[in-house]
């Protein structure tokens, strides 16, 4: 193998799991330390910089830097990354002067945002500081999109919504609330320098028959919003009999989960014959191995509700064929059927998210009704109109929709100094070495053996009483102590000078985890076989150095390496060092970036 | 400084027959210098034992006084340790060893504590062969009392800040051969390829196997002029052999060329394998050994591997016909027969 570039930032950004696998790319190890500081307004700003809304996050994150931890490759449980992120939103200080200054003396450029979640405030963010004048425009009378609308107030309290987007509409936003914007044209009229769509997912399609409206929206629900029910926890059961409109892959998830959600009798009915379904045929075979009956040219006719009981739906069979021209053809067969359910689950298509965007514009749509979107640039077929958050590829999380954000942000500061959008910029990056003494390091270098804490919780029977009352309590200072401790600094690396070393053995002897080695260089593949624990887990780097004297190479497995200096501890010549690594991925705006 | 080492370890660790990982043959974390050869040593002798699925309780580690007598605590944490006097390790060892049998001897000394004021006691283990391993970690230097030169520094070596050394060294492998010892070897700390075999072997010996090995001191005798620094060993290390230890359970698969290759079965059933890399050296000749020793150190090249061996040795159990029980093992009367019994032994001798 060549010897590993780790001058390459991609190489130690990948050992910090955490970071590597946040969208956003917080980095995590640094709000953690600062955490266990006791510097919780600084370990917030750490986060805002990234992830803008570390309030909401720390309550709500789809966290998928925990699945990644390191700590969960050497113990059961990984650091409790999101429940610290809060810690640090609940503990901090008034952070309002550390907040960025917004130029008295604007750059010229007017932007229109449509929408005010996480991905439209992302952008407002970002771009404020550089002296952009922003118009927002948001259906609702409140900021936050789908954190606001969909996320229980019992899981997600208003006053961090509040607070976490009133630091951007503070900034000057010119924030237009309860105001639709109903027509691109004529947004477009106003000659914004560029447009911005953070509008949110589109959802499923309504089916309303007769008896819909007096079920009041209570046992008729559209698929797509039930799965994200069900995927958030807030549906937990299903009664008995169950009905499922549809035949592509959402009406398959929606029986499948229904079943698993304790249905004993669902059903999945449809317009066309089996033959003619859209689901794909592995997700047909899959629902009909679980003995799911599927019933082919069914039409609804009407919902049968009694007492404002949903008791069953009426259907007409029909006759299906293909007219000479291409088209279907329903023949109603004048037979009736009744079916039992207490649940209908709708899963015929999504609504058009963007009946308010005009096909003429050049904005290009796809099949399933999305704008065509570049995924690097967020840009739309025309080119001063962006999309970012659901709005751009569909549903997603918050922390992605904040990602997104970031890049259009970068995208559309780039277009409007004329610059190539293609061209990103580069993440900053800095290499500092802990060393402060002989074997003394400015980190807490010990890994401690504590297990993950869990949070606390408000008494039972007070949260079930109330559905605004936040359930989780957030660590106490003490609590959260204990959990940062846990943090295995995987920012500071591991940094190897080959020319120093003098092949001692010192600090493969010491290393708890047996990740070193002294080997003859070969391909990786016999490299990672031959190592003295073989480096199984692929997904993780091996690093090379280049050749020593003797003219073997160093080779560690970067898998389990607790990050605990004493490699570093133990090596006479300082051949090996512990060097702090912060990654910053790149933003439109640079200013209060922490230093390394 | 970190005193303590995280307890976690790679979770594919190996485990050995007996259910054990080397996280169970470790010690407490190393207070020597960082890089000492000596740290090597207790890695090898760890990766021996967990190896050969030796069961740390059944080991007794010996040692005396420096820097290597301090190493028994950096590994087999769960054994037996005694920390003897100065150079009086040999003494406990034998009278241990008389005691109980059955126990697994690991003694540890430096070239102080052997070739200097043990040197007495030393000799006495040799010729009695006592059934143990006896490392001497070799860095031809008192690192403890910073950094005088030893009875083992060659001639003309020089330790860091020192002058030449004008005396002419002891050499310990040539002294072991001369006093009859049945296992001889010689390593170096920074080769552990090499080292582990050997310590296996020396285990599966019955009698006294001694193994010098060269074990630099990085604070006080790592420089340029010394004959014992890691440079230099690296440059002018020679071997009589390489070694591959094969439990008796095994096939051994080793595919040398005819003749350049030894089984040696040791009484424990278990097989030394030797590839000779030196095909005038014959590892039964006591006298052959010893030439070799004379010869290569003519060439300035240290010679290592396996120099001697006599795996039908006699250790001192056999020679004076001792108990198989240990003394412990021994009831009253065994071990104190009475008077009547005294009279008749006596009478004997009259």
């Amino acid at each position: 193998m060549k010897p590993t570039d780790t001058n390459d930032p991609e190489y130690f950004h990948k050992v910090v799991d955490c970071q590597y696998a946040c969208p956003a790319h917080t980095p995590v190890p640094e709000y953690i330390r600062l955490i266990a500081a006791g510097k919780y307004s600084e370990a917030y700003m750490v986060n805002w910089e990234s992830n803008v809304f570390p309030g909401i996050l720390g309550r709500t994150c789809d966290r998928p830097c925990e699945p990644a931890c390191r700590r969960g490759r050497i113990e059961e449980k990984p650091v409790a990354i999101c429940r610290l992120k809060r810690v640090c939103a609940d503990k901090k200080e008034d952070i309002k002067n550390l907040l960025p200054e917004i130029p008295k003396e604007k750059n010229g450029f007017k932007l229109a945002i449509i929408g005010a979640g996480p991905s439209a405030l992302t952008v407002a963010r970002d771009l404020m500081p550089m002296g952009y004048e922003i118009d927002l425009f948001e259906a609702t009378d409140k900021a936050g999109g789908f954190m606001r609308q969909q996320i229980p107030s019992f899981r997600l309290p208003e006053k961090v919504i509040d607070e976490e987007t009133g630091y951007i509409l503070d900034m000057g936003v010119n924030a237009h609330f309860n105001t639709r914007v109903e027509s691109m044209k004529e947004l477009l009229s106003k000659n914004y320098d560029a447009v911005f769509v953070g509008t949110g997912a589109p959802t499923g399609r309504q089916l309303k028959l007769p008896g819909f409206e007096q079920d009041q929206g209570k046992s008729i629900q559209v698929g797509v919003e039930w799965l994200a029910q069900v995927a958030f926890g807030h549906v937990t059961e299903t009664p008995k009999d169950v009905i499922v409109i549809g035949g592509g892959n959402t009406a398959m998830d929606c029986c499948r989960t229904a079943l698993r959600l304790g249905a004993k009798n669902v059903k999945v009915l449809l317009r066309t014959p089996i033959s003619a379904m859209v689901a794909s045929p592995w997700e047909i075979e899959d629902t009909l191995a679980e003995g799911i009956p599927i019933l082919e040219n069914h039409n609804p006719l009407e919902y049968i509700v009694e007492d404002g009981v949903l008791k069953a739906m009426k259907f007409e069979l029909i006759e299906y064929s293909i007219s000479e021209d291409g088209r279907e053809v329903f023949t109603p067969t004048g037979q009736f059927e009744t079916i039992d359910c207490s649940l209908v689950l709708l899963a015929i298509g999504q609504a058009n998210a963007f009946p308010w965007i005009e096909r003429d514009l050049g904005i290009e749509f796809n099949k399933v009704g999305l704008a065509v979107v570049d995924d690097v640039t967020f840009q739309s077929t025309l080119p001063k109109v962006f999309f970012g958050g659901d709005a751009a590829f569909g549903p997603k999380n918050i922390i992605t929709a904040v990602a997104q954000g970031h890049q259009a942000a970068i995208s559309i500061d780039l277009f409007l100094q004329g610059k190539e959008l293609e061209v990103r910029p580069d993440p900053s990056t800095n290499l500092l070495s802990q060393k402060m003494s002989i074997h003394d390091w400015s980190y807490a270098s010990m890994v401690t053996e504590e297990r993950r804490h869990l949070v606390p919780h408000v008494d039972m029977e007070e949260a079930i009483n109330s559905h605004t009352l936040e359930v989780e309590l957030g660590f106490d200072a003490p609590t959260a102590l204990g959990e940062a401790e846990r943090c295995l600094n995987c920012d500071v690396e591991t940094v190897f000078t080959a020319d120093k070393c003098i092949e001692c053995d010192a600090c493969i002897d010491i290393c708890p985890v047996d990740c070193l080695n002294f080997s003859t260089n070969g391909e990786e593949a016999d490299l990672r076989r031959n190592l003295h624990i073989p480096a199984l887990n692929l997904a993780q780097p091996i690093f090379v150095s280049e050749h020593l004297q003797t003219g073997r190479v160093m080779v560690k497995d970067e898998d389990v390496c607790l990050h605990c200096g004493l490699c570093a501890e133990r090596c006479p010549t300082s051949a090996w060092d512990m060097h702090k690594f912060l990654y910053i991925s790149p933003k439109a705006y640079t200013s209060n970036q922490p230093k390394a | 400084m970190s005193y303590k080492i995280p307890t976690f370890r790679h979770p594919n660790l190996p485990k050995n027959d007996l259910g054990y990982t080397t996280k169970d043959y470790e010690g407490a974390v190393s207070t020597l210098c960082a890089g000492c050869g000596h740290d090597s040593i207790s890695a090898a002798i760890i990766e021996a034992c967990f190896e050969m699925s030796i069961e740390p309780h059944r080991v007794a580690k010996l040692s005396g006084i420096g820097c290597s007598s301090k190493t028994p605590t950096y590994f087999l944490g769960n054994s037996h340790g005694f920390n003897s006097v100065h150079g009086r390790m040999p003494s406990v060892a034998t009278g241990a060893n008389m005691a109980n049998r059955n126990l697994l001897y690991i003694g540890v000394s430096g070239d102080g504590d052997t070739a200097s004021i043990g040197m007495g006691q030393f000799v006495h283990a040799v010729r009695r062969n006592v059934n143990m391993v006896y490392i001497c970690e070799n860095n031809g230097v008192y690192g403890l009392t910073k950094g005088q030169d030893s009875a083992t520094t060659d001639l003309g070596s020089t330790s860091k800040k020192g002058e030449p050394n004008p005396l002419e060294p002891i050499d310990l492998c040539s002294i072991a051969l001369q006093l009859g010892a049945t296992f001889v070897a010689n390593s170096f700390s920074g080769d552990k390829h090499q080292l582990i075999p050997i310590i296996q072997a020396a285990i599966a010996h019955r009698g006294f196997a001694f193994i010098n090995v060269i074990s630099p001191c990085v604070t006080f005798n790592n420089v340029p002029g010394s004959t014992k620094a890691y440079d230099y060993i690296r440059q002018h290390m020679a071997s009589t052999n390489t070694v591959d230890y094969v439990p008796h359970a095994e096939e051994i698969t080793t595919d040398y060329p005819e003749g350049t290759s030894e089984n040696v079965t040791m009484h424990d059933g278990s097989v030394i394998s030797l590839h000779k890399l030196d095909t005038e050296h014959d590892v039964h000749s006591r006298r052959s050994a010893l030439t070799m020793i004379k010869d290569y150190k003519a060439q300035d090249k240290v010679l290592t591997g396996i120099l001697f061996m006599d795996e039908q040795s006699k250790d001192i159990h056999e020679i004076m016909n001792t108990t198989t029980t240990p003394l412990r093992n021994l009831g009253i009367s065994e071990l104190c027969p009475g008077t009547e019994q005294l009279e008749a032994i006596n009478e004997l001798h009259r």
